[in-house]
């Protein structure tokens, strides 16, 4: 991800789903962490699965030390009620994924609230 | 997941709940957010089935840090005992600061030694819930607001791995207990009301863990 010249200001990342699309999980874990070490607040257009999200929640407490890094805040709409959820449906490779996901460093992040509509971030800068 | 590997575990643990020796019991993982009253609740089930305690119970945040199992716990219900190992688990969040623990009259040594084992053990709770639980027993505190991040997110990988999940909405001894909003929260799953503190509805609660995980 190109690391965009900034003093003091916040650098924000939209990702889209194409670009994440061809990547394992790792590989999509691993460059979430890597903004958000740096400071940026990462916007996923398509989220994580499950099981990416448990691993990335396991992956951040491995990273937190005491000296610059406290964890992240993550906020994501609700995946949709309608998407197909079934044994079946996973195995037919139609488990949904698809919800917008906000990421960002826990000690930059002041607040983030969502309604089903709307996530609202309060940031500070470094 | 590819499609052939959530084949393969699908058959795995279907041949593996076929075949398994009567009585084997089944680890169920107690879960949910800091200070939830996950410990409480797993020496109340402990003490009242066993006689022993699982783990220190405390108000300060990340006071179970290592998860717990408790074995062989036979717990009995009309006429038919049900055989569990008790996995009391350390709670699950996003972020861990040893400032925190600094509120609560630690030194920075303490404090930041306390951090370190607390991510250690929540990604060991989350590496449990991956590969060794089969079942869930989700804590929340009911005098809090459950329309957490932390929560869904949790709630969601335990739907994605076909977990039995029993919901329970504790700490209802509390002046601000609302167990509509935990049911609210989580419609899709039963919910039951308890105080695992002072032994309310431990009954239902007995009955549930019964009918769910049997």
């Amino acid at each position: 991800m190109p690391e965009i010249e900034h003093e003091d200001g916040v650098q924000i990342d939209l990702i889209s789903g194409q670009r994440m699309s061809g990547k394992t999980s790792m590989e999509k874990i691993r460059m979430i962490l890597d903004g958000v070490r740096q400071g940026n607040i990462v916007v996923l257009e398509k989220g994580l699965t499950p099981d990416e999200e448990s691993k990335l929640i396991e992956v951040t407490m491995t990273e937190i030390n005491p000296d610059d890094f406290t964890g992240i805040e993550i906020e994501s709409f609700p995946r949709s009620e309608t998407q197909d959820s079934s044994l079946l449906g996973r195995l037919m490779g139609r488990q949904e994924s698809s919800k917008l996901t906000v990421i960002g460093p826990a000690n930059q992040i002041q607040s983030l609230h969502k309604d089903e509509t709307l996530i609202s971030a309060l940031i500070s800068r470094r | 997941m590819g499609l052939f590997a959530e084949l393969k575990s699908s058959i795995s643990r279907a041949t593996s709940s076929l075949f398994a020796e009567d009585g084997e019991p089944k680890r169920i993982g107690i879960y949910g957010p800091p200070n939830a009253g996950k410990t409480t609740l797993a020496n109340r089930i402990a003490r009242d089935w066993t006689g022993d305690a699982i783990g220190p119970e405390s108000h300060i945040p990340h006071e179970t840090r290592r998860a717990r199992r408790k074995e062989n716990v036979e717990i009995e219900r009309n006429g038919r005992t049900v055989s569990i190992d008790i996995v009391d688990t350390p709670g699950v969040t996003t972020k861990v600061d040893y400032q925190e623990f600094l509120e609560h009259d630690m030194e920075k040594e303490e404090a930041v030694r306390r951090s370190r084992e607390a991510t250690e053990g929540v990604a060991e709770a989350m590496h449990w819930l991956r590969e060794d639980v089969d079942g869930v027993i989700y804590v929340l505190d009911s005098s809090t607001d459950p329309f957490t991040q932390v929560n869904t997110m949790l709630i969601g990988i335990i739907e994605s791995r076909d977990l039995p999940v029993l919901i329970l909405a504790n700490k209802t001894d509390l002046e601000g207990s609302d167990v509509t909003q935990i049911s609210n929260a989580f419609p899709q799953h039963e919910t039951i009301p308890l105080s695992a503190l002072e032994g309310e509805n431990m009954d239902e609660v007995y009955d549930k863990i019964a009918e769910y995980f049997a």
